[in-house]
């Protein structure tokens, strides 16, 4: 039987790093929960096991299931009916399959019916699911809305509503409006407070929103009267079952078509607040947003690993001037790079979601007890590197899968261009990753502070000291190379200090550090398996290339250039 | 409704649907170990058939029995993690070499021992024997009404079972009064996936006989949690006639055993018109290939 984590070792390489351990621990709270649920694991060996077992699960439903109703979910696509919303055919047993599986709230803490995992292991169900259909992926992916009500959200919240994400109810997170897209300080949907009844009920409306007649949503609104900015914005429960939401209508999109995207209307749709009012785009909203870019850059590595596969399997299959056509350097050529890219970007996926999985269950240990003061230290060093990492996560992965999306095509000539062959649908479903949950623009933004703030640097230098293999010690050099020329770059931008400027080149700078943090991934990477020489070589060879041109971009710019490219 | 009580029988079976050149002996036997051991595919049919009475009626459980060598309490587990409450495992050297008489014989002694079963589910036939004797045997052995071809379940009501059947022409709706064995299609739903927090909460089960042979650090646990050991049940724990067991309760003798290698034959073509088929439907009436 075909198993989509099986058949990708790269998956359990990655779940079985080094820094799991402290991981596990961490998530388990030393295992305490093994006296009181039969599915606990009892030790770290115990729960690898079970988040390997539990994987092989997603893989063979994305396999047997997902996978292959994938072509049919993106034909038919859902309905918008009088009930709102009716998902393709296979789009529901897709669903159905999950939940009966047990795959919902697969982070959440057992007192809520989840399964305790950390995000690590999440992510790479993430990442199994994208592979096999990445529409799907949407609404299976956003029970990590329910991370957003578990971190902010009263006791009395948590347990009427995370079981209920456990149990396979879908979520939404309501934002964006049609004035308000990347700018959601923008956000008009009016939400009132009565105080006679206690309640507070919305109206207005929103737009784009994926799986928008789910179970349960989180929805920004505006709770202060007179107010314009996002401080005047507040994070609120919608529980579908209390009606006053209707869809207006579903968009008609070029890719992930399997997922419903919807325009609301609320008309006084009761609502309960979430945690302090003002604090829903400043604080709820910047983690929530957090947590779906990190599933956005597993998305994007899923969607990745189909195209490659696809353009593998048709450059050994295709035979042209007499030989499989993977023979001629210019096909090879696009192939090797693309798994070398690939696994950079997935071990740099890996890598943010061992941050943030550190980062994260802090934060909810500190809510159970005080935490010690070393505790406290790790927990600010992981909670920036995580912050600096899911934007640089989220912005390379989505560029790569669209890359990757438009070499597979590239190799499957005309065939490719036709509806024959699953990557015309891929290559429609990548175009959203670098578009939603913040355009690379806007990852380009938050990430920007990493690079002249000099957190990325902090990381790399930490890297370079790790210990490896004589043999790896070559690698490492061409990466100090690239670091030196890194630094130039952003000691030029820091000390001419105009901040147009700064943003003028900011992709560039931040695209020089993830190159250099992959190469550094990769070299770890090789020193655990020897396998990953070929990518990490592969890998610097062009990533040093890229580095370079941007290096002299920069070199030879200075501040009147942006009147040279500014539109008059 | 009053909850049930569930009996599905399984196999482990060698995958023949995956075969290699190895997959034969010289001496004409399937060779075992070059093949590996699953969960016979309709014997899965059968399973969901069970969990979705168990979804309908809140309490009913839904068991497992298996007979076989050690290896099979495989069959067991994986039944567990797809939602079944326990299972057993009938194991024991009298019980070698039974042909299909003497294993109805065998799972019906067992299942008197379960004792007040409403329901035997079982798959219509076995991939590496393809009898489909064994469940309407263990019907006849417990003086049971059996209904065959099972796709669906319709209604359970009252003691009765209502349940379509997958016949060559059609469906055919059948009441039976319960208990009764049923046997299911492999055109039936598939089985569900396993199931995350079962897979977790059964992986370390294991029969005694495992237990004593592992060498996992998990020894305290089967004293903590005692649904983690799966019964071995020999000849001894249930009642039988030794006489009916295994080789000697067997009368099925193999004669020979041929290996037979499909060849693709010439093909012919036929014109697409009245004339052409016609001809077709009575070579092939002639021939006994239809009618």
């Amino acid at each position: 039987m075909d198993n989509f984590y099986l058949d990708n070792p790269e998956l359990k390489f990655h779940l079985t790093h080094p820094l799991m351990k402290k991981i596990v621990a961490l998530k388990e709270r030393d295992f305490k929960d093994k006296d009181n649920y039969d599915y606990a694991p009892i030790d770290f060996e115990d729960a690898m096991d079970s988040y390997q077992k539990v994987l092989e699960i997603v893989g063979d439903i994305c396999a047997n299931i997902v996978g292959p109703n994938a072509e049919g979910v993106d034909q038919e696509g859902p309905v918008h009916d009088k009930n709102g919303v009716t998902y393709a055919k296979g789009t529901q047993e897709n669903l159905d399959a999950l939940i009966k599986a047990g795959l919902m709230g697969i982070t959440l803490p057992r007192e809520f019916e989840g399964l305790n995992f950390p995000i690590v292991p999440y992510t790479m169900a993430a990442d199994i699911v994208s592979r096999a259909d990445a529409g799907f992926v949407n609404i299976w992916g956003l029970q990590d809305c329910a991370e957003t009500i578990h971190e902010f959200a009263s006791d009395e919240q948590k347990t009427k509503y995370l079981p209920r994400v456990s149990r396979g109810e879908t979520m939404a997170m309501d934002l964006t409006e049609p004035d308000a897209g990347s700018d959601l300080q923008r956000v008009m949907l009016k939400a009132n407070y009565n105080e006679q009844e206690d309640q507070w009920y919305l109206n207005g409306v929103k737009r784009f929103i994926t799986n928008g007649d789910g179970d349960i949503s989180l929805v920004l609104a505006r709770s202060e009267d007179g107010t314009v900015d996002g401080r005047g914005l507040s994070m609120f429960i919608y529980d579908k079952a209390s009606k006053g939401v209707t869809v207006r209508r579903i968009e008609h999109k070029m890719g992930i078509i399997g997922s419903p995207t919807c325009e609301l209307v609320f008309k006084n749709a009761k609502a309960e607040l979430v945690g302090d009012r003002k604090l829903g785009l400043i604080k709820y909203v910047m983690s929530l947003m957090n947590g779906a870019r990190l599933g956005i850059a597993a998305q994007s590595v899923g969607i990745a690993e189909a195209a490659y596969r696809e353009a593998l399997t048709y450059a050994e299959e295709r035979e042209q001037f007499g030989k499989p056509i993977i023979q001629f350097p210019a096909v090879y050529e696009i192939l090797t790079t693309m798994k070398a890219k690939l696994d950079a970007c997935r071990s740099l996926l890996y890598e943010t979601a061992r941050f943030v999985d550190i980062y994260k269950t802090y934060t909810h240990i500190a809510e159970e007890r005080t935490l010690e003061k070393e505790e406290r230290n790790e927990m600010k060093k992981y909670q920036k590197l995580a912050d600096i990492y899911t934007p640089l996560a989220k912005g390379i992965s989505s560029e790569l899968c669209n890359q990757m999306a438009y070499d597979s095509l590239q190799i499957h000539g005309g065939s490719g261009f036709m509806k024959d062959y699953p990557i015309e649908r891929i290559y429609r479903d990548a175009r959203i990753t670098s578009i939603y949950e913040g355009t690379t623009q806007l990852q380009v933004v938050a990430a920007i502070r990493g690079v002249t703030a000099g957190g990325y640097l902090k990381q790399i230098n930490e890297y370079e000291n790790s210990e490896i293999k004589p043999e790896l010690q070559n690698y490492r050099r061409m990466l100090v190379g690239m670091t030196e020329e890194y630094e130039d770059a952003v000691d030029k931008i820091n000390n001419i200090g105009d901040s147009e400027f700064t943003d003028f080149h900011a992709r560039r700078l931040v695209e020089m550090a993830g190159n250099i943090i992959m190469g550094y991934l990769l070299i770890l990477d090789t020193e655990r398996d020897h396998n990953y020489w070929k990518s990490t070589e592969v890998f610097l060879k062009v990533a040093r290339g890229e580095n370079k041109g941007k290096a002299e971009f920069i070199r030879y710019s200075n501040v009147n250039d942006l009147g040279k490219f500014k539109k008059e | 409704m009053k909850a049930l009580k569930i009996v599905v029988l399984a196999k482990q079976v060698p995958d023949t649907r995956n075969v290699g050149k190895d997959a034969m002996k010289a001496d004409g036997t399937v060779n075992r170990a070059a093949l590996p051991a699953i969960f016979n595919p309709e014997d899965l049919n059968a399973l969901e058939q069970a969990l979705r009475v168990k979804d309908q009626i809140p309490g009913t459980k839904v068991i497992l029995l298996t007979m076989g060598p050690g290896r099979a309490a495989e069959v067991i587990r994986e039944g567990l993690y797809r939602g079944a409450d326990e299972g057993y495992l009938l194991t024991d050297r009298a019980f070698a070499g039974a042909d299909t008489l003497a294993t109805s014989y065998a799972l019906a002694c067992a299942i008197r021992k379960i004792n007040d079963v409403d329901l035997i589910f079982a798959g219509r036939q076995a991939i590496d024997g393809d009898t489909a004797q064994v469940g309407p045997q263990v019907a006849e052995k417990m003086h049971l009404p059996q209904v065959t071809y099972v796709e669906e379940i319709t209604e359970i009501k009252k003691g009765k079972i209502t349940l379509k059947r997958r016949l060559e022409r059609g469906v055919e709706s059948v009441e039976c009064p319960m208990p009764c064995v049923v046997t299911v299609n492999g055109s039936a739903p598939t089985c569900r996936p396993r199931n995350a927090k079962a897979l977790m909460k059964y992986k370390h089960a294991r029969t005694v006989t495992e237990q004593q042979d592992s060498s996992e650090d998990y020894i305290t646990l089967y004293t903590e949690r005692p649904y983690l050991a799966i019964p071995e049940w020999s000849v001894n724990d249930i009642e039988s006639d030794l006489q009916q067991l295994g080789l000697t309760g067997s009368p099925t003798k193999v004669k020979k055993i041929e290996n037979i290698v499909f060849q693709a034959k010439e093909a012919r073509k036929i014109e697409s018109n009245d004339e052409g088929i016609e001809d077709l439907m009575k070579e092939l009436i002639e021939n006994h290939t239809l009618g």
